[in-house]
């Protein structure tokens, strides 16, 4: 599938998707990458080392920071996938050199938990 | 996103490694925004101070960024997070002391006023109508652009802090004027008029809306009620604008069902062992008001009442210090409830504010229980 590109960079790993907006700051443990909000549809799981699919980050705008953390203590995911990418979401990835790309909603919708793929945040391209 | 050859050739890091970063960070989220430019911001206000937010990533980040890289334009800074006056009363760790004031230090040698606010458009003039502004802190971009009338986006600490060093921003979103027009109408059909029914309101709206929203219905909206509704608004959402009044488009009902579900959501506990009052931080007219309000009445538990430092002067010399700590309300300047490691679940379980952002971060970031109260609630139940 095509997608738009965010932040660059090109990387292989396993989806993660979540149905409920991520409030980074609150609702993920930024020295672990555990997602710590009760109401969340990924609580208790680890973001770390994944391919994120999320519709778009909500909250407070410190969320960068907690990006920039995970990615410090090696707790950050591979990528991100979304729906919408927010502010907070794309300028915490571009300073933690995560790739973001930006899907269409038919795409977005047939990305599956546990799939591999591959994110070519250079080419536009998810295979 | 077009670049002038200027801020092409800073990109490719012609001007130094900060200022290509600065530059990576406008063009990505112009890329996530279909920015087609960058345009001029006079004023940047800064979210990701708090130690207990950044954390020692955080801390290392801005201490080398620090080394070599100036603000270019007015920048303001959100609350730490606690009083230094007051800090050896609280028992922190020297660490959290030391690291907190290593990013202090960052952010005042980078040029930063070092105002420790949450509610920039209450204590600094504002500039005229339609100024571009770059303000990080969910509630003061709401604020900001619903009241003050400034333009800016729902910023993150990350893009404020680019448009502090570059005096620049991606021109999206917010910053047109389509696209601040409202397409969902959110009728107000409850009651109390109070902040806490604002700030409620605010949650829910945030959660429907998208960039922009609309909220007929209102009714004693003063200064108060309308941060309130702007900090709720900006916790639960991406929203980053509200208009007064019914606009075209769809419609929906705040009513009961949906305030109680919503208070359902943040309110966990019956009562606290603590009160906490300000986030957003109290300016100097909720402060008058509340000391007429505690007039031959005291506290009945600790109450931890936040302010900007700028009007530690005025409070001062209108005694109001004195009259809040004769009611056993304790001030403290350039922090607030939100994220504040003063409130330890280790001494504390549960927390009475009227604050539903202070309520959604003591439960998520703090792991305390809230009771959700209006201040004439807390005044009646929580004071002798």
């Amino acid at each position: 599938m095509n997608v738009k590109v965010v932040v660059r960079g090109k990387v292989r790993g396993a989806v993660l998707c979540a149905q409920k907006p991520v409030n980074f700051l609150g609702g993920i443990d930024k020295k672990t990458g555990r997602v710590r909000d009760e109401k969340h549809d990924l609580f208790g799981k680890f973001i770390g080392n994944k391919i994120l699919v999320f519709p778009n980050g909500i909250g407070s705008s410190v969320g960068a920071y907690t990006i920039y953390s995970l990615k410090y203590n090696q707790s950050a995911p591979l990528a991100i996938v979304c729906l919408k990418a927010d502010i907070t979401t794309a300028s915490g990835c571009a300073i933690s050199n995560i790739p973001l790309v930006v899907a269409e909603k038919k795409d977005y919708e047939s990305l599956k938990d546990g799939q591999e793929i591959l994110v070519d945040a250079i080419e536009g391209k998810i295979l | 996103m077009e670049l002038t050859r200027e801020e092409e050739s800073t990109l490719d890091g012609k001007h130094g490694e900060t200022l290509a970063l600065a530059y990576r960070i406008l063009v990505a989220i112009g890329e996530a925004t279909d920015a087609d430019k960058l345009v001029p911001v006079e004023w940047a206000h800064l979210s990701g101070v708090n130690y207990n937010t950044i954390g020692d990533a955080g801390e290392e980040f801005l201490s080398r960024l620090s080394k070599d890289a100036k603000f270019k334009i007015k920048t303001t800074v959100n609350p730490m997070g606690f009083d230094s006056d007051s800090v050896s009363k609280f028992h922190l760790d020297e660490e959290f002391v030391a690291k907190q004031q290593s990013i202090k230090k960052s952010y005042v040698k980078m040029g930063a006023i070092p105002s420790f606010s949450c509610i920039p458009y209450e204590i600094f003039e504002l500039p005229k109508n339609g100024t571009q502004v770059s303000f990080a802190e969910s509630n003061a971009a709401i604020y900001a652009n619903s009241v003050s009338a400034l333009k800016t986006n729902k910023e993150s600490a990350f893009s404020a802090l680019a448009s502090a060093l570059t005096g620049k921003s991606p021109y999206s979103d917010l910053r047109e004027e389509e696209n601040r027009k409202p397409n969902l109408t959110i009728r107000m059909k409850t009651e109390p008029a109070d902040e806490l029914t604002y700030g409620l309101l605010g949650y829910f709206a945030g959660k429907q809306a998208g960039s922009s929203v609309a909220i007929s219905g209102t009714k004693g909206l003063d200064r108060r009620s309308c941060k309130s509704l702007c900090a709720g608004m900006g916790t639960s959402g991406s929203c980053g604008m509200f208009t007064l009044g019914e606009e075209e488009g769809e419609k929906m009902d705040f009513d009961y069902k949906e305030m109680a579900r919503v208070k359902d959501e943040l309110n966990t506990s019956e009562s606290g062992d603590i009160i906490t009052l300000g986030s957003p931080q109290l300016g100097l007219e909720e402060i008058s008001d509340l000391v007429a309000k505690l007039k031959g009445r005291s506290f009945r538990k600790q109450c931890m009442i936040f302010c900007p430092r700028a009007i530690q002067g005025q409070i001062r010399n209108l005694g109001y210090d004195k009259e809040l700590a004769r009611a056993g309300g304790e001030i403290l300047y350039d922090c607030c409830t939100c994220l504040t490691p003063l409130v330890d679940k280790e001494n504390i379980d549960a927390v009475v504010t009227n604050s539903v952002k202070g309520a959604y971060y003591l439960k998520a970031s703090n792991d305390v229980d809230v009771s959700l109260k209006s201040l004439h609630q807390i005044i009646e139940e929580e004071t002798k």
